[in-house]
């Protein structure tokens, strides 16, 4: 059983959906926006749960006309790649049990995704946690591979369960991904109009809001932490455009109720302790140098790609679909481009049949703008 | 076992296979029903309303006044909820069909019942006491009826069909929604899928919840009566929501819908829980409610009827009909605007 759900913490959240300050943290943010005294302003945000925010609250309808918030790579269903994909999939063809994250299931492979091997009778769980797939593997006999993903904060989870002597069934196929290495990506991108990052605040309270301080230094650029509840992510908008119209590039930490600057420790050591970053392939963006988390030698014994000889040659065979190479998915991850400049979107990629990885999960560009209309002239 | 080529997505959008989806009474499902069950139907001789306007049911002239008649099949998982059962459900379901094609008064009720072997006698004693007490709280009988036992295995544990015929002076379509017209809502929303899905998947509230399936014909019968003919149309919003129904409503009324998401009621327990669940209340089904489109003039008035009525004491004016652009459903959120959707097969918690 779930825990008990308090009907008290809603109202806790309404302090921060209260329209009469919405308004005026919008019309101080038109007022900075216009300060800069250029247009457009040009900052992204970095994570999935900002993008639901924006487009459930409907804030990009309130946003100013000459401030461009660029959605990032920030789910991390989506910019799972299609090998690491390839790698469950062949796996669960083996007759192993796959453990994962609702959300994963849809993501195209080469040429399954793990719904398809499911119809096609691979024996696939849905969990809501890394706990419960170490449950399942305690329930049996059989191998069971929890196929991991998330940035920091699920990689914690992970982290925990493989430090708790897990059973010997059980091992992880990690597609985890960190974040910082991926803003680097983008900053150095040519041709990159990213004059701001709104980072994310559930990441942040992990690794603390002080991690961005290197980048700031590196790149002159501004890093505002924010959370998920419309006033937050409007008071982190203005604080970022302030950083920029001033020209004083630093990290500010806007979601002080939850962040620290030095974050999480002991969670930190649990995720340093496990894994390890690795350079791999971000879907659609580039390949991003320490962006992917790995385990550590020392627990081989937990980790699937030690554990079972996984060929995914036999899945390269066949030729991606068509449609796959009309999908923008990686354009609209790089904020170059957004969902209406597709042709599939809507048409031929629907949520029930995606074509790339934004309109699978619920976190995906793609999928929130099909969901909610990104159509800012309402 | 070896690896084949997966089919790329049909471009036609036809599905060979029905699925879950085509039941979640969203788009799926009309196109579904256009396309197989009503076909050849659509387009029959009928003086009234038919198969063709996809309502609630449908009225055929008798004299100078219109016989409505509507038919309801229920299934539901658990039998037994917070707030009610599935014979309550199946007399509530299909009064209520009724009463929004401003049929308030049914002259009758069928009962067709399949059940499966190894339904317990006790269970079933339950569910009929259930009935007879909804049916004397909406002023109705069954008239008739038909039961079959199927093997085990064959269904899930109990089926139930009901159809209702009702007289009227004055029917109320989907389609009558008129620029200006205000929205109304009869009470809180998302009560019944919270509620079930709560008790399916094991969610504890700290506060209790219960369905809102009631029939709710004598609550409309007084909106109708406190302002003649200024109530233009009526949907209640079951399977796919707030939001499928107001979506139907504007397509067939060739209307926009602007709803004002602040005015909205929703329970505490079901605003708690569709945050954590990652749902949409909007989405939500419900079994007790209705939204009424009613002549600006006579919104207010309407509205004190509404809460005159114990089942309508959290009535609210919810939104407004423009010409604008017909079809769209728009939600201002207080902080901004934004379309409002219709669900995507059944409502899902959000996982990652």
């Amino acid at each position: 059983m779930l825990e008990t759900l308090r009907v008290t913490d809603a109202a806790g959240q309404l302090r921060f959906r209260d329209p009469a300050k919405a308004r005026e943290l919008a019309q101080a943010l038109d007022r900075v926006t216009g300060e800069v005294g250029r247009a457009p302003v040009s900052v992204m945000h970095v994570c999935g749960s900002h993008e639901q925010s924006i487009a459930k609250f409907g804030l990009r309808s309130v946003l100013p006309k000459t401030l461009n918030v660029i959605m990032g790579p920030g789910c991390p269903v989506c910019v799972t790649d299609v090998p690491e994909v390839d790698e469950a999939v062949v796996l669960a063809q083996d007759g192993i049990r796959i453990a994962t994250y609702g959300d994963m299931l849809k993501v195209p492979g080469t040429a399954l995704s793990l719904a398809d091997a499911q119809s096609r009778g691979a024996n696939i769980d849905v969990v809501y946690s890394a706990a419960e797939a170490v449950e399942l593997a305690r329930d049996t006999t059989d191998e069971v591979v929890f196929f991991a993903s998330g940035f920091e904060t699920t990689a914690v989870a992970t982290a925990a369960v493989v430090l708790a002597d897990p059973p010997a069934n059980f091992s992880v196929l990690s597609a985890h991904k960190y974040i910082p290495p991926v803003m680097e990506i983008v900053a150095e991108m040519p041709g990159t109009k990213v004059e701001g990052f709104l980072a994310a605040g559930h990441a942040a309270t992990i690794t603390g809001a002080a991690i961005f301080d290197r980048f700031v230094e590196r790149h002159h650029i501004p890093v505002v932490v924010a959370g998920f509840e419309p006033l937050d992510i409007l008071a982190g908008l203005v604080k970022l455009v302030e950083l920029v119209r001033d020209g004083t590039p630093r990290v500010e930490n806007m979601y002080p109720r939850c962040v620290t600057p030095l974050g999480n420790r002991n969670a930190q050591q649990q995720l340093w302790r496990v894994f390890r970053t690795v350079g791999g392939m971000w879907r659609g963006i580039a390949h991003v140098p320490n962006g992917n988390l790995r385990l550590r030698d020392e627990f081989a014994r937990v980790d699937a790609r030690r554990k079972f000889r996984i060929d995914v040659q036999r899945l390269r065979n066949n030729a991606p679909s068509t449609l796959t190479q009309v999908c923008i998915c990686g354009d609209i991850m790089a904020g170059i481009a957004s969902p209406s400049h597709c042709s599939l979107f809507g048409k031929e990629c629907q949520p029930d049949t995606p074509v790339g990885a934004c309109m699978v999960s619920s976190e995906g560009t793609c999928r929130i703008w099909h969901q909610y209309g990104g159509h800012p002239d309402l | 076992m070896s690896a084949t080529t997966k089919p790329g997505p049909a471009l036609t959008g036809r599905d060979e296979i029905v699925t879950l989806k085509h039941g979640a009474g969203g788009r799926a499902m009309r196109t579904l029903i256009q396309e197989t069950l009503a076909a050849g139907f659509l387009t029959g001789p009928v003086e009234g309303i038919g198969l063709a306007a996809m309502d609630d049911g449908a009225a055929l002239k008798v004299g100078d006044r219109w016989l409505v008649v509507t038919t309801d099949s229920h299934v539901v998982h658990p039998v037994f909820f917070p707030g009610g059962d599935i014979g309550r459900l199946a007399i509530a379901g299909t009064v209520n069909d009724l009463a929004m094609m401003g049929a308030t008064e049914p002259a009758g009720l069928t009962c067709a019942v399949i059940l499966e072997e190894g339904f317990r006698r006790a269970d079933l004693e339950r569910i009929q006491r259930s009935m007879l007490e909804t049916c004397r709280e909406a002023g109705v009988t069954v008239i008739t009826g038909d039961t079959k036992v199927m093997g085990r295995g064959e269904l899930d544990g109990i089926v139930i069909n009901t159809t209702g015929v009702a007289l009227t002076d004055r029917v109320v379509p989907d389609s009558g929604l008129k620029a200006g017209d205000r929205i109304l809502v009869t009470g809180t929303i998302g009560d019944h899928g919270i509620a079930l899905m709560a008790r399916r998947h094991a969610i504890d509230f700290d506060a209790p919840l219960e369905s809102d399936v009631a029939p709710i014909n004598a609550l409309i019968a007084g909106a109708l009566a406190a302002a003649p003919g200024a109530v233009t149309a009526m949907k209640d919003p079951t399977r796919g929501g707030v939001a499928s129904a107001l979506h139907e409503m504007a397509e067939k009324s060739g209307v926009e819908i602007v709803i004002d998401e602040l005015s909205v009621p929703v329970h505490p327990v079901v605003r708690s829980a569709s945050e954590m669940l990652g749902l949409d209340p909007f989405h939500i089904a419900n079994e007790g409610k209705a939204l009424i489109g009613v002549r600006p003039d006579y919104a207010d008035t309407v509205l004190a009827a509404l809460r005159a009525h114990p089942r309508g004491s959290d009535a609210c004016i919810i939104g407004t009909v423009s010409a604008a652009r017909a079809g769209r459903v728009v939600l201002d959120t207080g902080l901004g605007r934004r379309l409002l959707a219709e669900p995507e097969g059944e409502p899902l918690p959000r996982i990652c």
